[in-house]
Order: C-alpha cells, then sequence, then structure tokens
C-alpha cells in the first residue's frame, strides 16, 4: 500500500488488518486500550487463534481471567484452546488470581519470575505471537505500580528481543480521555489500538481506532466492528473499501421497457439505484419486478424484505404475476425475511454479506432500508449503507434499495437525507393529489453516468404491474408535496416557450408493457 | 509437631535475593533453632517450569506450606521479626 519500513504481521482478525494498512508492527508490542466488555480478551485471544490457523504458535499471559475460563468463553467462538495446547501452539502463562493466595508484601521486590515463565514459554513453544491480558489485573494486586511499570518495560524490551509480535491488554475507564490506567502507555506507547463499547441513542456501538502506529501508517478514524459466534471480531473497514469501487457501463434491465427508457436504457451493474416512496406508491413492486427480470434473464437474485412476510410477499408477486415460488424452485431467487429489531446493523451486514456470498446472486435487492434505520444511530445506519453498497458493487452485481417516506405527500425520508450521496441513482414515487384524486407519479432524479427522463410521469399499477405514462403536465409542486395546478392556456404558452419536443412521441399507450 | 517446609523462589543471585536469604538464615538459626525446618531454593531462571507450576509472578517469594495456614510472602524480608509474624512463626502448639 506504501513504502513502509516496518514490517507488518497480519493479525487475521477479519478487516483489522485493513485499517491497520497490513497487520501489527511486527516484533513490536501494541497496547490494545478499553473500557469493561469492550472485547478485549477476544482480541487478545483472536490474535493467536489467528495466528495458530497460519501456522505461528502464541503465547497467552493472562492476569485476570483463569485458563479454564478461557479454553471456556473462548469455545464458543471456536477456538479450540485445550487442542492447541496439546499441539505445541497455544501455551499459557496463568498469573489469574488464585484463591488461597493471600500475597502478603514484605520488603522489595521484581516480577524477575513473570519474566522468567514468559521467556521459558515462549521459547519452548517457538512462538511468535503473544498476548497479555490485562494489565489493571496485576496493579491492582501488587501494591508498587513503580515496580509494576518497570517490569513490564522490562518484559516489553524482552519481549523485543525475542522477536514476538506482542498485544498488550488494558483498561481505561472511560471512552474518550487517557489511553489507559496506570500511565502505562508511557512504555508501550509506539503502537496504541482503542477499542470501544459506545451508547448512542440508547444502540449499543463498538468501534475500533488505531490510535497511533509509530513510524508506519494505518488508516485514521474509528471503525464499526462486532463480536460474532463462530468468529470473534469483525471489523467492518468503510474507508477501505470505498476508495475501491469499480463502475461499469453494462446496463441491465429494471424489468421495466419505460422506466429503462427513462432512465436511459436500464439501469446500470455494479450501482445501486433508490427507490423513494411513500407508503403505497409501489416500492415493492418495484423490487419485485426487479427480481423478476433478473430471473427472466436467468440471473440469480437476492431479495432482503424487512417490512413484509413472505407469504406476503409471495401472494403480492402472484398479484402481478410473477410467481416467486417457482422462481426459488428454479434456484435462481432467494428471499429472506427479517425482522430487523433482531439484531445490530452490524451483525445484521455481516449476516447479509454471508448470504449474498453463498447465493452468489447478480441482483440484489433490499426492501426496505427504512426499516433498518428504526434500529440503529444515523452514524451507524449510514456506515451500514456504505458497507452494503460497496460490497455489492464490488461483486459485480446490480443492486436496488427501498426507502420510505415519512408523509404521503411529498417530502423525504432520513434516509434518503442520509444515503442519497452513496447510490447511483434515485428514483422517487410519489403521491399526486390531482382535482380530488389520488394519483401516482414517478420521476428519475439522478442517474449516474448518464443521461436520463427529466420528467414526472404518472403511473398506474395493475395486475400485471406498473405503467408509466405521460408526464403531468398541468400541475407543479409534486415532489415539495405544494401542489399548484397551472391553467391550460399557461401550459400552452410555456410549451410555445420551451418547445418541448418529447411530449408527444413519449407519451406512450398505457397497455404496452412486459 | 510437623515440619515447618519453606520455599524460596528467587531470580538469579540479585542483591534482593541475597538479603531474602540471609533474613531466613538468621530466623532459622536463630529464632526456630529448635524446629525441623527445612528451606528449599529455586532459582526461576534455572527452572522455569516449576515457577509456572507454583505460579509464581513476583521475586523473591517466600512460600509456606506447612504448618498451615498456607503462607505466600513476597519480597526481600527486610525484618526477621515481621517475617516471623506473617509466618505466624514458631508454631504456637
Amino acid at each position: 500500500m506504501c513504502a513502509d519500513q516496518i514490517e507488518r504481521l497480519p493479525t487475521g482478525i477479519t478487516g483489522f488488518d485493513h485499517i491497520a494498512n497490513g497487520g501489527l508492527p511486527k516484533g513490536r508490542t501494541t497496547l490494545v486500550s478499553g473500557t469493561a466488555g469492550s472485547a478485549k480478551t477476544v482480541f487478545a485471544a483472536q490474535f493467536l487463534a489467528a495466528g495458530i490457523k497460519r501456522g505461528e504458535p502464541g503465547v497467552f499471559v493472562t492476569f485476570e481471567e483463569t485458563p479454564e475460563a478461557l479454553r471456556r468463553n473462548m469455545l464458543g467462538f471456536g477456538w479450540d484452546i485445550a487442542r492447541w495446547e496439546a499441539e505445541g501452539m497455544w501455551a499459557f502463562v496463568d498469573v489469574s488470581p488464585q484463591p488461597e493466595e493471600e500475597l502478603v508484601e514484605l520488603g522489595s521486590y521484581d516480577l524477575g519470575a513473570l519474566l522468567a515463565r514468559i521467556e521459558h514459554a515462549v521459547r519452548s513453544i517457538k512462538a511468535v505471537r503473544l498476548s497479555m491480558d490485562s494489565l489493571g489485573a496485576i496493579f491492582t494486586r501488587l501494591n508498587d505500580s513503580r515496580v509494576v511499570r518497570n517490569e513490564l518495560l522490562r518484559i516489553v524490551s524482552t519481549l523485543r528481543r525475542l522477536g514476538v509480535t506482542a498485544v498488550l491488554t488494558a483498561e481505561r475507564t472511560q471512552e474518550y480521555g487517557e489511553i489507559a490506567r496506570y500511565g502505562v502507555e508511557e512504555f508501550v506507547s509506539d503502537d496504541v489500538v482503542i477499542l470501544r463499547n459506545l451508547l448512542e441513542d440508547e444502540k449499543r456501538r463498538r468501534t475500533v481506532e488505531i490510535l497511533k502506529f509509530r513510524g508506519t501508517s494505518h488508516q485514521k478514524g474509528s471503525f464499526p466492528f462486532t463480536v460474532i459466534p463462530g468468529e470473534g471480531i469483525h471489523v467492518i473497514p468503510l474507508s477501505a473499501i470505498e476508495l475501491k469501487q469499480r463502475s461499469s457501463s453494462v446496463r441491465t434491465t429494471s424489468g421495466n421497457a419505460e422506466l429503462d427508457r427513462m432512465c436511459g436504457g436500464g439501469f446500470f451493474r455494479d450501482s445501486i439505484v433508490l427507490v423513494s416512496g411513500a407508503t403505497g406508491t409501489g416500492k415493492t413492486l418495484m423490487a419485485t419486478t426487479f427480481m423478476a427480470a433478473g430471473v427472466r434473464q436467468n440471473e440469480r437474485s437476492l431479495l432482503f424484505a424487512f417490512e413484509e412476510s413472505r407469504d406476503q410477499l409471495f401472494r403480492n408477486a402472484i398479484g402481478w404475476g410473477i410467481d416467486f415460488e417457482q422462481m426459488e424452485r428454479d434456484g435462481l431467487l432467494r428471499v429472506i425475511c427479517n425482522y430487523p429489531e433482531v439484531t445490530s446493523l452490524e451483525d445484521q451486514l455481516i449476516f447479509m454479506k454471508a448470504e449474498i456470498d453463498r447465493f452468489r446472486p447478480q441482483r440484489v435487492a433490499v426492501d426496505s432500508l427504512s426499516a433498518l434505520e428504526r434500529v440503529a444511530t444515523i452514524k451507524g445506519f449510514r456506515e451500514f449503507v456504505i458497507g452494503l453498497t460497496s460490497f455489492i458493487k464490488h461483486q459485480e452485481m446490480a443492486g436496488l434499495y427501498t426507502a420510505t417516506t415519512p408523509t404521503l405527500l411529498g417530502g423525504s425520508s432520513i434516509t434518503e437525507a442520509h444515503i442519497s450521496t452513496i447510490t447511483d441513482s434515485i428514483i422517487l414515487l410519489r403521491y399526486v393529489e390531482l382535482f380530488g384524486e389520488m394519483r401516482r407519479g414517478l420521476t428519475v432524479l439522478k442517474m449516474r453516468g448518464s443521461s436520463h427522463d427529466k420528467d414526472i410521469r404518472e403511473f398506474t399499477i395493475d395486475s400485471r404491474g406498473m405503467h408509466i405514462g405521460r408526464p403531468f403536465r398541468n400541475i407543479s409542486g409534486i415532489l415539495s408535496g405544494q401542489f399548484t395546478h397551472i391553467a391550460p392556456s399557461e401550459i400552452d404558452r410555456l410549451s410555445a416557450m420551451f418547445r418541448d419536443e418529447e411530449s408527444s412521441d413519449t407519451a406512450q399507450d398505457k397497455s404496452t408493457s412486459g | 509437631m510437623s515440619k515447618i517446609v519453606l520455599h524460596l523462589y528467587i531470580a538469579g543471585q540479585t542483591p534482593r535475593a541475597e538479603r531474602a536469604i540471609s533474613t531466613l538464615r538468621q530466623m532459622i538459626e536463630h529464632d526456630l533453632a529448635g524446629y525441623d525446618c527445612e528451606l528449599t531454593i529455586i532459582d526461576v531462571l534455572a527452572h522455569p517450569q516449576q515457577a509456572e507450576e507454583q505460579k509464581i509472578l513476583a521475586t523473591p517469594t517466600l512460600i509456606k506450606s506447612s504448618p498451615l495456614p498456607y503462607r505466600r510472602v513476597i519480597g526481600d524480608l527486610s525484618s526477621v521479626k515481621d517475617l516471623l509474624n506473617v509466618l505466624n512463626l514458631p508454631p504456637q502448639s
């Protein structure tokens, strides 16, 4: 990535190596600091577990939990520590408090025994990695914190001499403020990683930040992560992936010939279309049509539905002449219905990525994003959308998201406001009140990299789907919901002024749709 | 009466280790002269595995495993009087 002089050791923690520009500085000790419950122990254990999978033995120095507790607790992540110990890939240095132990201090002491044990463990399994978890526990057990600080310095320099890459965890008392208690950061301050467990709008959000890697580069800022069973820490490296998006000029059909024409020849592959509208304007129909069109041209299509049940979706589709059930049986369609409240957005993203990886679709639709927005903070939601979007675009897939506007007439949704710059195209569906009657209007607001129809066109929905018709000519203010009717003579006058050529040849018969 | 069993863990011949050993010798020879007393000195640099088994953290560490109660003392054992007090020695019965 850059001309770094400092060699890296890839941690193997998903996403972390991205933000660390390759991994932890090799042969050095990195301080990993966090408040209680910030997943420090998981980080420390995963650092070793990931190493073992690459054939690198590791030593775990535990000051807090007993080896028995660690073996048991880490099994849920799929890390069989007991087996690795038997294979000589993992060794514990057990410095956890002993129940019968009542330490009496009489005179001055050092931690020579601990140092000897660590060195012995490293040499006996030829360890490449080492984790120490966590420093606070040892400071609370020994009265003389000056001695402990000096001795830790000695341990860190010994590790450097042994060529071991180490992770040293430490407690913080607050999420923002001093890096760690007891002033430990002063001597291992070359490399500092901070884990946070924040409460934002009553929602938990975990983030990881690399505060510094002395003399070398890393991604700045904090990145969300989640802790998942069977895997451990999973960092979502937003900025790192955002930069590498491709875009292609390959077009693909939306499933509606009239809409394709309005978009200048269909949607782009590797692009995301946002369909925004009030409830009942036809968003789910558009997602359904988009899926069915994929299946019809033998593309695998994946639909994530967060608002309607499976039965409801399938019944709706039948109502528009689309047989989802048959498409699923043919293996070309997969519909996943989920309640967004069940899990956090970070976990949701990982779940969706896993499903996409498994099904390998050419099309993905999410109906609707607004349902997901309810369970997250604005920042968390934005990160989710960025994460999902860049993932979809990497896979040479076409994506369609729907978003619900809170008001029936006009208006825009929070969803829209926060993600409109992320998506490539935006289609608005709006109710239009026309002489005491509710009509529906559609416009293509944005189409990145292409010209498009700028009209607001009326559309209708019947048993065969959506039919897009003529532009609204005698009404303005549709998008804002503040309608103003314009007298026909005024329209004539304006038409003459701007000579609208399109209006005659694009007005089509409503019944011709595929 | 049970035997007094003491283990002293040191990390090399440091001044601290020497002070601890001399305090112990003095205690055994003068204050515990009439008792059956066994002192073993273990250098963790030569025997790290034993330090691991006993979970020794600091050096010097003195362990009294008999008579009960079990005692673990860290430090260079600056004074015999304090040491006897901490170790509950000599045994009362």
